[in-house]
């Protein structure tokens, strides 16, 4: 008879299913960056002079910047001077209908079950879609427009709302941040935007679909999401890549403003080529993630990371307002060779702030991951309270399991609490299952998503279900 | 239902199980008692297909299938029951959706229709009854945050739905108070059938004050030493294992 162990290194090894490459023709510029690359990236975009010096701004405040080492996650030096900054599908991307579409392009999105006709889109959710560094299609744009609410790609938004964008761009993540912000600053091509006016529920689920398509191409994108005093809006984001033996590498930037009694829901699953079961290929996912909170208004990241050969990112909450709340609940799968260092912060500025941590990390195979989790309470917070929940799960004996809090309160009558647990899949729990009559597979399933089950209840229910099968998938082969 | 010849095996390379024979009929209900280390729940995990028993010796067969060659799942399938003496915990995962998954594998396996939910919640209410197991109790994460008494009546519910052809039960009276007890015997009462064989692994026998086998067997050394009808546990209550210790050790040694 197998043992456990054995039987997890079978599990694992299941092929990622979305790794075929479109045959597009596609426009790219030079490889490397300079400032050369940046004007023309904006002039492609013909971008006002504000964005360019913006850019400009920003990649002068990059080259003095030096990337991060404070991760618990390796690999080789990057190259950034060896590397396309923009790549487009040749078809000029405008289109006056659907119809007008790429076909082939079209195909890629209806394998990735990602339907771009509004006829056949699942009922309620509008989407974005981004072929490698470009939007190529939105769906329902008018229905949604009847409403005020402005949903495009993020060159539309530059030229159809300028003020906008100006307003809000790097209010909550300026170039400044960090090395791969201020990288994504200078070089984005496109991503989505999405405005909702005062008031206004937006009554369907948006939605953006990410495809690195082209090679030896970096993924910039962009996302800036304004929910007006009172507007309410929840945004779903996809992703996907073709296998390849080099590294790509995907570094973006979210931010969301969600003004006086407003509400952000954003949800993210992110299924970038995790890279071979050697470790070999594979994106680095290094993504900056924040939004601003004033008063009474409430932000929610869910995010179900199951892909990527390193996930960097830290989707976070800046409680400005009183009252405002920020929600993290993360599930982070690391397998063979992936590696994660992930989780949230959560800045409490306004008076009775709340923020709620839930993560859960799942290793097996070789995975290394890491939750890294930041709760700041100022000294103006007062009564603000926080909840952390980290709890890790081991698959098998080779992998990893790290969790980084950091916890700094500056004032007396706030209350932060923070649990913590690590446990293996025990083989008690998978021989109870199998005497049951379950196969180990399913047994794994259904033990890895009771453990997620806080996190999936919080993704709307269409994406529950994808994460789900994904989460299956991308632990096959990992016990047996 | 099951034959057992000259079973031997071994748990990180020490022997535990040294030749065990044991027939059990269907409609039989078999107990099977000994002092602690003696091997019965080794013998109850080896029926089972654990992982960490390496059989060396002997042949284990089931319905004329050779049940060691069977894989745990497949052994559940072909209506294998255990009912463990330390129930798992498995958190988020709520009873009804393991009982749920469970039944359908042995239902395809048995080539019937796989229950849908609706379906699946009436099977159900009506066992729960039997058991006086409260419906909450289906929505509750597996075996998380029961008491013991609870655990071990989940034990005999999921045995209810499942219906197994042999039911082992691994001291399935541990850690239950008197009135625990006569729910679980009734339980196990109820499912008593011209069919299906029951085999009560137990250290002690006021159990079998409640669920009354046809045959005894004690265990000692991990050897069946000593076989006989009800009225053999009685005797076991009054004399002490020593006394069948004392019987034993020269048939064994």
């Amino acid at each position: 008879m197998a043992t456990s162990t054995d039987s997890i290194e079978e599990l694992t090894n299941q092929d990622y299913k979305y790794g075929f490459v479109s045959d597009i023709d596609a426009e790219a510029i030079p490889v490397g960056l300079d400032e050369q690359i940046v004007r023309t990236i904006s002039a492609k975009k013909n971008e006002p002079d504000w964005l360019l010096d913006w850019r400009l701004k920003a990649f002068r405040m990059w080259q003095t910047m030096t990337e991060p080492k404070w991760h618990n996650v390796s690999f080789p030096p990057i190259d950034f001077q060896d590397m396309i900054y923009y790549s487009a599908p040749k078809k000029k991307p405008e289109l006056a209908s659907l119809d007008e579409l790429d076909p082939e392009i079209k195909e890629t999105f209806d394998k990735l079950g990602i339907p771009l006709d509004e006829q056949k889109v699942m009922a309620g959710v509008a989407v974005d879609a981004v072929f490698d560094s470009v939007s190529v299609a939105t769906t329902f744009k008018d229905k949604l427009a009847e409403l005020g609410i402005i949903f495009c790609s993020f060159s539309e938004a530059v030229q159809e709302h300028p003020e906008l964008v100006r307003k809000y761009l790097g209010s909550v993540v300026p170039a400044s941040d960090n090395f791969y912000a201020a990288l994504n600053s200078a070089v984005f091509s496109d991503g989505s935007f999405a405005y909702i006016p005062k008031g206004v529920k937006c009554p369907m689920e948006l939605s953006t679909y990410f495809r690195i398509n082209a090679a030896q191409t970096g993924q910039f994108e962009r996302t800036l999401l304004v929910a007006d005093e009172a507007a309410s809006v929840s945004y779903l984001e996809g992703c996907t890549a073709p296998m390849r033996d080099e590294n790509q590498l995907h570094a973006a930037v979210v931010e969301l403003v969600a003004l006086d009694d407003a509400t952000i829901k954003y949800s993210t699953v992110q299924n970038w080529y995790p890279g071979d079961k050697d470790g070999k290929g594979g994106i680095y996912n290094f993504v900056t993630k924040r939004g601003t909170a004033f008063t009474n208004a409430k932000i929610t990241w869910t995010q179900v990371e199951t892909g990527s050969a390193i996930t960097w990112k830290y989707p976070s909450c800046i409680l400005q307002g009183d009252n405002s709340v920020g929600e993290f609940y993360s599930v982070a799968v690391t397998n063979n060779h992936q590696q994660a260092d992930t989780g949230t912060k959560m800045l409490h500025l306004g008076k009775n702030t709340r923020s709620t941590i839930v993560s859960k990390g799942i290793s097996a195979g070789m995975g290394q991951n890491t939750y890294r989790g930041s709760v700041r309470i100022g000294k103006n917070a007062k009564g603000a309270r926080n909840f952390s929940q980290c709890d890790s799960l081991l698959i098998g004996d080779k992998c990893g399991a790290h969790t980084f809090p950091y916890l700094e309160v500056r004032n007396t009558s706030s209350q932060v609490e923070h649990e913590a647990s690590t446990s293996k899949i025990g083989e008690d729990q998978i021989f109870y299952c199998r005497q049951r009559g379950l196969s180990t597979e399913d047994a794994v399933n259904m033990i890895v998503n009771g453990f997620c089950k806080e996190v999936f209840r919080e993704l709307p229910m269409e994406f529950a279900v994808e994460a789900q099968k994904l989460l299956g998938v991308s632990l096959e082969g990992s016990v047996g | 239902m099951l034959e057992v010849r000259n079973l031997h095996a071994t748990v990180a390379g020490t022997e535990i199980l040294k030749g065990i024979n044991l027939s059990v009929k269907p409609g039989q209900v078999h107990a099977i008692m000994g002092p602690n280390g003696s091997g019965k729940s080794t013998l109850a995990a080896v029926l089972a297909g654990r992982d960490e028993y390496e059989v060396t010796e002997g042949t284990v067969s089931f319905n004329g299938q050779d049940l060691l060659d069977l894989e745990p799942e497949e052994r559940a399938r072909e209506g294998v029951f255990l009912a463990f003496q330390y129930p798992v915990e498995i958190p988020g995962v709520n009873n009804a959706y393991l009982l749920k998954a469970a039944l359908n594998e042995i239902r395809k396996h048995r080539g019937e229709s796989e229950l849908d939910a609706m379906d699946f919640m009436a099977f159900v209410k009506e066992r729960m009854s039997v058991l006086q197991i409260d419906q909450e109790l289906m929505k509750r994460p597996v075996n998380e945050g029961f008491s013991g008494g609870e655990k071990k009546r989940n034990e005999i519910f999921q045995m209810a739905v499942l219906e197994p052809k042999l039911a082992i039960m691994d001291e399935t009276d541990s850690g239950l108070d008197i009135d625990a007890m006569k729910i679980v015997s009734n339980g196990v009462n109820a499912m008593r059938s011209p069919q299906r064989s029951i085999v009560v692994v137990t250290h002690y026998q006021r159990l079998l004050n409640y669920i009354v086998p046809d045959f005894v067997h004690v265990l000692s050394g991990g050897r069946i030493v000593k076989s006989g009808g009800k009225e053999l546990a009685l005797e076991l209550e009054a004399k002490g294992y020593g006394w069948i210790d004392g019987v034993a050790e020269p048939v064994g040694a």
